[in-house]
């Protein structure tokens, strides 16, 4: 009862004269953070949930279907059990029919870790409003991004056409490559999943060279000078580190386990 | 006015030199968590213990990318929680529809047989 008694003495405390001033009483920053770059962390927030509803359903269609179970060099195609990532992710640009395991992504996570960095640089000229440090970095930040999705861009190309040999499927005929509906590498889901997981990802990067050189554009216009702050440039690297995180993840559960 | 974070900005003049060696440390942590997960990848045969490494690995990485470039180990403790709270729930969710699939993926096969 007095404890009681006592937080409703402090809270009538506040009068017109004297409002409350605590924390969350308004009036203030809780978080020390600006309006846009929370709000930029909380659709960052959301964003993850979309991208763990993909990688979940991943793990759930993974788990639902077969694993195979022989030995790794003896492992083919079918679609009786869910394929074994680097026996289907094998393939280098210009190295036509070489087995080269997981190399291309192990390339691919290299530019997006490398842009993540380039990223970082320009956010840290920014803090010092140097101009041009932040127009150098912004620029390979872009073409690191630029390459990262060319890649992609060839990966799906050579998914979708297949390999020399293809599978026989269960109708007797010889299938290459893949679409939504067959493929080539194991059940139907397979080729879904690595569509839509991949396509999402490689549309977030895209979008974030539009944001990149619309921040290329406002930096190099002298906007963000004559604001006083890089607080764009800091924002979209937010947006681009969220991008590499998402890969991080989609590189381990996909490519990977 | 909008607010922004005035405590690295300064009024224009002369340009401070860069400070970039906690940046390099962070890109060498990650290139060598990625190298290391590759070696597991490779050395190791496919069981739940080569899997939990590398989720682990993973977790590594995350944690570098968004304490250090995303600069959330450098906010305050409330932004932090908001951020990691419903991130903890999304593993429980992934746990348990993983579990969920090896159950449905059994009745499947089981029916058939």
């Amino acid at each position: 009862m007095s404890t009681t008694s006592t937080t409703q003495t402090l809270h009538n405390n506040a009068s017109i004269e004297r409002p409350r001033s605590g924390t969350w009483d308004g009036g203030n920053e809780p978080f020390k953070a600006s309006y846009g770059k929370l709000m930029m962390w909380f659709f960052l927030l959301s964003d993850a949930f979309t991208f763990a509803a993909f990688l979940t359903t991943y793990g759930l269609m993974r788990h639902r279907h077969l694993a195979f179970t022989g030995d790794h060099k003896d492992f083919v195609f079918s679609t009786a059990y869910w394929p074994i990532p680097d026996k289907v992710f094998n393939s280098f640009p210009g190295l036509h029919g070489m087995d080269l395991p997981l190399a291309f992504v192990a390339l691919m996570t290299m530019i997006l870790i490398f842009s993540s960095v380039t990223m970082v640089l320009a956010v840290e000229a920014g803090h010092r409003m140097d101009k041009a440090d932040v127009q150098k970095w912004l620029l390979w930040t872009l073409l690191f991004g630029a390459t990262f999705v060319s890649c992609q861009a060839w990966e799906w190309s050579h998914f979708i056409a297949g390999t020399d040999e293809g599978t026989k499927m269960l109708d007797g005929t010889i299938f290459h490559g893949a679409n939504l509906q067959m493929n080539q590498y194991g059940p139907v889901l397979f080729a879904d999943l690595f569509f839509f997981i991949t396509g999402f990802h490689g549309t977030h990067v895209f979008s974030g060279l539009v944001l990149l050189t619309y921040c290329f554009i406002a930096t190099t216009n002298g906007t963000f000078e004559k604001r006083g702050h890089y607080e764009m440039v800091e924002k979209v690297g937010l947006y681009w580190h969220f991008v590499d995180l998402v890969w991080v993840f989609v590189f381990t559960f996909f490519y990977l386990v | 006015m909008a607010h922004h974070a005035t405590d690295h900005t300064q009024p224009t003049g002369e340009i401070q030199k860069p400070v970039t060696g906690w940046i390099w440390k962070t890109f060498f942590v990650l290139v060598g968590i990625t190298a290391l997960e590759f070696a597991v990848t490779f050395i190791m045969d496919p069981s739940t213990l080569r899997n939990s490494i590398l989720i682990v690995l993973t977790i590594f990485k995350a944690f570098f990318i968004v304490a250090e470039f995303m600069h959330l180990k450098h906010e305050t403790k409330g932004l932090i929680w908001t951020i990691l709270v419903p991130m903890a729930l999304l593993v429980w969710l992934m746990v348990a529809l993983i579990t969920e699939g090896s159950a449905i993926g059994e009745a499947i096969y089981n029916a058939f047989k």
